[in-house]
């Protein structure tokens, strides 16, 4: 019986959520294709902030299944272009498509300097977030629930952790946890800012199995990286962007040392040209 | 020993009036001090505190010195600030706390002219410093709603709401309205502002917030426990505070915060978190 008003308190959040969503969200110019195989098409992608712009004529597309990483010169938009596929970022100009997934698939995981990590929460507290779709404002988390958290904090290594508070954490063990959290989204497509800022290497080989399993599961992982010798290890895929100009295809031909160079030039030249020095 | 810690209360019906207010407010305030403090709101709050006094003033210019027409007004006003301060950050190259302290020297400067044109020193003294041993049934009912609604709202979006505070941008990729909460964290705060108020005044209305709150982060590691505890601290304060007050013939307002202060610092050196134990788990 609880149950039941539970469910229909949950429906009714639900419809109002929905409301609310249509609301406030920005109208940015994503497009979805619900049907067929998931992937992601930029056309002519342009973005920028207020006289400044930040991403100019980006044409490309991500299939899944792959792993790709983002990589260029600090300040080149890699993390703008994250922004933008999330829908957080308006365009100026050209088009996002979504095909197979619709933009609340996704997960995403922000760089951790965004986050808290002495708040009061504990690992399992973190990591039920993850749930948060599933089990809505209100409703209990059930056994099965309770036993997916478990093998999540046991994928990433850290399953005696449950009680464990955050503050307690290692910057390493800290990444798994949001990572745990990601296990639980489920979501065929992920998006990662700098996944591995500030983490140890063993910490970083662990998540990057993972990665991979995702591919094997058929996901599109995208992630941004500002270490080059990460991309050239892990990233089957690249995109290389730096403002106007950008590259992409298999890692090992787009990291040479002449696109590197104009990539480099690209973001120069833009910063003479606005007066940073 | 019961002459002197419990007799006040029994003997005098504005004490136990006042008591009874501080413990409401204590019940609603706790929570959302510690929220605050969490969001790293803290200075937010106080912006917000001072703001509410134009719309005080005009409540008293209207109603004249009755809690209801005051609090309304406060409400009004404050959430008004509170909307617009977060408007112009987005707007302009301003931050959200530079606008906030912009606005609310604007409302101090008004409010304490409009009750001093319209008022005696007195009013203006109580309006600023707050009157809780003159607390009536009305003022005691409005307090008490406030924190049945306080309490009642954070029972039922506790969950998105400390997803909120964590991660926002968690919240707003998995379809949760991150804004909306925000937005209902703000009336809440509000709302416990302008119940605080008729305790301790404008000036301190947040001391009821803020202080426990801050105090309980030094001694739990649960969101839920801090409320608790906080809660608890902010129990405490109005107790010992009017009991300090109604002894000495301390002026009740500052005695509260001052305990409340005093639990502070305790709390600073010899919580798990405070400085005694830091220092001893570095030496280790």
């Amino acid at each position: 019986m609880g149950r039941g008003i539970l469910g229909t308190l949950n429906s009714m959040t639900n419809g109002l959520h929905t409301f609310w969503n249509h609301l406030t969200k920005s109208h940015t110019t994503i497009r979805c294709e619900p049907n067929g195989p998931i992937s992601i098409q930029l056309q002519n992608l342009s973005v920028s902030y207020p006289q400044n712009p930040v991403i100019s004529g980006l044409s490309c597309h991500f299939d899944a299944p792959s792993l790709w990483g983002i990589a260029g010169p600090n300040g080149a938009g890699k993390s703008t272009l994250l922004k933008t596929l999330l829908g957080i970022q308006k365009l100026k100009d050209g088009s996002i498509t979504f095909h197979g997934f619709c933009p609340c698939d996704v997960a995403y995981l922000a760089q951790q300097n965004q986050l808290d990590r002495r708040f009061p929460l504990t690992v399992g507290d973190t990591i039920a977030m993850g749930l948060f779709r599933e089990v809505g404002v209100f409703q209990r988390y059930s056994d099965i629930q309770r036993e997916k958290m478990q093998a999540a904090l046991d994928q990433v290594g850290l399953s005696s952790f449950w009680r464990t508070p955050l503050q307690a954490l290692s910057g390493g063990q800290f990444q798994r946890v949001l990572f745990a959290r990601l296990i639980l989204q489920d979501a065929p497509v992920i998006f990662l800012d700098e996944p591995f800022t500030g983490v140890d290497a063993q910490t970083i080989n662990d998540l990057m199995r993972l990665l991979e399993l995702w591919v094997r599961e058929g996901r599109l992982v995208i992630a941004v990286l500002h270490d080059l010798d990460l991309v050239q290890d892990y990233f089957p895929q690249t995109l290389l962007l730096a403002r106007h100009f950008y590259k992409w295809g298999p890692t090992e031909d787009i990291l040479t040392k002449e696109n590197m160079q104009a990539s480099l030039a690209a973001s120069r030249s833009w910063e003479s040209m606005a007066g940073v020095s | 020993m019961i002459d002197f810690f419990i007799s006040p209360f029994t003997d005098y019906i504005f004490l136990r009036r006042a008591l009874m207010a501080c413990m409401a407010l204590a019940l609603g305030c706790g929570p959302v001090g510690v929220l605050l403090v969490l969001r790293r709101m803290s200075l937010m709050g106080d912006a917000l505190a001072h703001s509410i006094l134009p719309g005080v003033a005009l409540g008293f210019l209207f109603g004249g010195f009755s809690l209801p027409a005051m609090g309304l007004g406060g409400f009004l006003v404050g959430f008004l600030v509170a909307i617009l301060a977060g408007a112009i950050s987005r707007f302009t190259i301003l931050n959200e706390d530079a606008s906030f302290a912009g606005f609310y020297l604007i409302s101090l400067a008004l409010g304490v002219l409009i009750v001093s044109t319209h008022g005696t020193q007195i009013d203006l003294m109580h309006v600023l410093f707050g009157t809780v041993l003159a607390v009536d049934s009305v003022s005691l009912i409005m307090v008490a709603s406030i924190t049945s609604f306080t309490l009642l709202s954070l029972g039922i979006i506790y969950r998105p709401l400390v997803i909120e505070c964590f991660d926002p941008g968690f919240l707003r990729v998995v379809g949760g309205w991150s804004s909306l909460y925000h937005f209902l964290f703000l009336i809440l705060v509000a709302l416990n502002l302008v119940a605080a108020f008729q305790a301790l005044g404008t000036l301190m209305a947040l001391g009821m917030m803020m202080l426990p709150a801050v105090s309980s982060r030094l001694w739990a590691r649960h969101v839920w426990s801090l409320f608790l505890l906080s809660s608890f601290f902010a129990v405490i304060s109005g107790y010992f505070g009017l009991l300090l007050s109604y002894h000495l013939e301390w002026p009740s307002g500052p005695s509260i915060i001052l305990i409340a202060g005093l639990i502070y610092g305790v709390s600073l050196i010899f919580a798990p978190f405070g400085a005694l134990k830091r220092q001893q788990g570095m030496a280790q």
